[in-house]
């Protein structure tokens, strides 16, 4: 768990022309139009987005289950994905993690060792990606409100990333961002956590919701799937049909016009 | 009391049931939210030089592993210069070896009273009750462990016992079970009822307990940090002192304890130095007048040597004991310490207990995290916790007859066929493109027969429901339109 500072490293952080997109499992089956958003995000500030059809899932799951060995089987099939010297950009900061961080060491002694350090070091979080190598300054023509801001622990403590949403949402003239609070704590997703150990995990989701929901927002975001997830289907699940949560690809998409 | 010495309980092993019960104690919530958020914010208040901080870190980290690096050689030394300076050294593989020492040589004095300071070893070896069943009478005299132990309780938390009470919990307490005791609120009397319940047992009392904190092998020299003067008390006031502690607590020189004292105290409460600083080199010397006759150090393994076997587990031995760990873990914040069933409760104690007790009687722990990585974060040491937590998941996964170079005790615990197969058949699907692509076509085209109840998952969350189309699809059609 070594956060990188989001303004220091050195690859990719020149604007390409191409970008490789890695739209992680979750969204891919439960959120597709978040993952759409992004591309689309991306492709009006005028980047060649790739998104290779053989992709699927970085392993994590099972690498944070204590199953390795399929972890590596699985984060395998990805690695002969990205031939080209592109970014490849994760719109969730735990995949991102993943794939930057512990895929150097599920590797190490493997022969594939080489290679998925070369990718890891090309993986970069997408709000990290806008902010840092696009400099996005969204238009906003959005009407004036309220988000709170939930950023996933890999965005956080592993990619370090956090500030990057802050940023991007900052930078939307109609929007005015509210720190809820414990805003730095986890909504125990968690990955298996949430099923294994589902009363401890539902303590967690029920008052992260909650702060959220007393924040003074109308709405939050997040650049994460699993937090996505974890916290709607909580707010689903007690019945709350206003206050709910969206991907930042999705809201920034929205506050600039790009969606209906 | 004694009774329950004879029975083996490993409450750890019950411990979703424990954790359940406490997320259901709306009082306990509180309290503990409301402290740990004190003892967040006060860290924070002590370490306000982010810089300082993160090099203070790197420092006390590689102080830590430096003196691991050569543990067996610094434990030989600490024993030559301890037994130099007058103190006998004794060595304990097991709790039970333990308690038999420390019973032995208070046996030896004829003693029945025996005044303890903190020590959270003598915890892990459940000296107070192998006393109390052979007529040696233990009494704490850290003020939150003698409330603890007065309510017939084990600490809740390594640092601050008693942190799951409240005041009005005290003074039930104070007024139940001291004679002559009128019902008060109020801290500081509170406190002094105490302190006078205490005072005289010093005095009487044959053998003085503690813990110790940093063990310098340079000078033999037991280190022990506390802020009440009780430890001051228990090592110097009866005729005879015993420490006990675990063998990782041993450091090279005496300039290794000052960063990682620094660490301690301002990672455990916020504070930049105790009230009181300990450093015991050495019984009374002839012509002085005061200090105990005889000083003794117990030094306990109990599984701590099979962490050190392993390279990457070692790093668990850096532990300095300061809870900081506990007091930003989300989990140990909804849940407390007595949940875990452990004698050192939240994350360390989640990477800590499993080669004290096996995983086979805290196969329950090391999946009680959801990595979101606050303990690893604030660790003065920097162990990398997680690191640690899903290396145990992997070790408690794999079946027990499988052949590694450091088998854990436990291996295998929480293998399961169904399990293993559940992650055999989510390879077989996300391993490869063609089954990964049929599996998303399946998920999306049978959405409508999503079952209602996911395992865990719909305790708390409407089923995860696949969407219309996967996103690949969508990327699909949308190059297809626009040929």
């Amino acid at each position: 768990m070594q956060p990188n500072s989001a303004a220091t490293p050195a690859a990719g952080r020149v604007r390409p022309t191409d970008v490789y997109f890695f739209g992680t499992c979750l969204l891919d089956l439960f959120l597709p139009e978040a993952g759409m958003d992004a591309i689309t995000l991306l492709e009006n500030l005028g980047l060649r987005v790739h998104f290779p059809q053989a992709q699927s899932c970085c392993g994590q799951p099972a690498y944070t289950s204590g199953h390795p060995n399929e972890a590596r089987a699985v984060a395998r099939a990805q690695l002969g994905l990205f031939p080209n010297d592109w970014p490849i950009v994760v719109p969730s900061g735990s995949c991102g993690g993943m794939m930057k961080h512990h895929w150097p060491r599920l590797f190490a002694g493997e022969p594939e060792q080489a290679l998925a350090e070369a990718l890891a070091a090309r993986v970069v979080e997408l709000s990290d990606f806008l902010l840092n190598v696009l400099d996005f300054h969204p238009q906003d023509r959005g009407l004036p409100t309220r988000v709170a801001v939930h950023t996933s622990c890999g965005a956080r403590r592993e990619m370090n990333v956090h500030v990057t949403s802050w940023a991007l949402v900052d930078r939307l003239g109609n929007v005015e961002r509210v720190v809820h609070d414990h805003e730095s704590e986890c909504c125990g997703f968690g990955g298996t956590f949430s099923v294994k150990h589902a009363d401890i995990a539902g303590a967690m989701v029920t008052d992260k919701a909650a702060s959220l929901q007393h924040s003074g927002a109308l709405e939050f975001v997040t650049a994460d799937a699993g937090c996505l997830l974890n916290i709607n289907g909580k707010l689903a699940k007690d019945g709350e049909r206003v206050f709910a949560g969206k991907h930042l690809a999705t809201f920034l998409l929205e506050r600039t016009g790009g969606k209906a | 009391m004694s009774e329950q010495q004879t029975i083996t309980l490993y409450p750890s092993r019950q411990f979703k049931d424990n954790a359940r019960a406490a997320l259901k104690d709306g009082e306990l919530r509180q309290s503990l939210r409301t402290a740990m958020d004190y003892l967040m914010a006060k860290r924070l208040s002590a370490f306000s030089d982010g810089d300082e901080l993160e090099t203070l870190r790197t420092l006390g980290e590689t102080i830590r592993q430096r003196c691991l690096a050569k543990l067996p050689e610094l434990l030989e030394k600490l024993e030559a210069q301890l037994t130099a300076n007058g103190v006998q050294v004794h060595w304990a593989e097991t709790t039970e070896q333990a308690n038999e020492i420390i019973h032995g040589l208070i046996a030896r004095r004829g003693g029945t009273l025996a005044v303890k300071g903190k020590s959270m070893v003598s915890e892990e070896t459940e000296l107070n009750h192998y006393l109390e069943a052979r007529g040696v009478t233990a009494v704490e005299s850290d003020m939150g462990e003698y409330i603890v132990q007065l309510a017939g309780e084990k600490p809740t938390h390594i640092i601050m016992p008693a942190i799951h009470k409240t005041k009005a919990h005290i003074a039930q307490l104070f007024h139940d079970k001291l004679p002559d005791t009128p019902y008060t609120e109020d801290v500081d009397s509170l406190i002094r009822i105490g302190r006078n319940a205490l005072r005289d047992l010093y005095l009487k009392a044959d053998v003085g307990l503690s813990g110790v904190n940093f063990a310098v092998a340079e000078t033999g020299t037991l280190c022990l940090v506390e802020n009440e003067g009780n430890g001051r008390m228990c090592t110097t006031v009866p005729d005879m002192h015993i420490a006990i502690t675990g063998i990782e607590k041993v450091v090279e020189k005496l300039t290794d304890v000052v960063p990682l004292y620094s660490l301690l105290t301002r990672s455990a409460i916020g504070q930049p130095i105790t009230t009181y600083f300990n450093m015991i080199s050495s019984p009374r010397k002839p012509g002085e007048k005061d200090g105990p006759r005889e000083v003794h150090l117990v030094l306990l393994d109990n599984g701590r040597s099979q962490a050190y076997a392993d390279e990457q587990l070692r790093k668990t031995l850096q532990c300095i004991r300061c809870g900081a760990c506990m007091n930003h873990c989300p989990v140990y914040t909804r849940i407390g310490g007595h949940a875990y069933g452990t004698t050192y409760p939240g994350p360390i104690g989640e990477i800590i207990s499993p080669h004290m007790l096996g995983l086979e009687n805290t196969k329950d722990l090391p999946t009680a995290s959801s990595l979101c990585g606050a303990c690893g974060e604030v660790c003065p040491v920097k162990i990398p916790i997680p690191e640690m937590l899903m290396r145990l998941r992997e070790e408690e996964q794999r079946p027990a007859g499988e052949v590694v170079a450091h088998p854990l005790r436990g291996q295998g615990a929480a293998h399961t066929g169904k399990e293993a197969l559940a992650w055999r058949t989510w390879r077989g699907l996300f391993g490869q493109p063609g089954a990964y692509k049929l599996f998303g076509w399946a998920a999306t085209r049978l959405r409508g027969l999503t079952p209602p109840g996911q395992l865990g998952w719909t305790q708390n969350h409407v089923p995860l429901k696949p969407a219309a189309k996967t996103l690949h699809q969508l990327v699909r059609e949308r190059d297809a339109a626009r040929r």
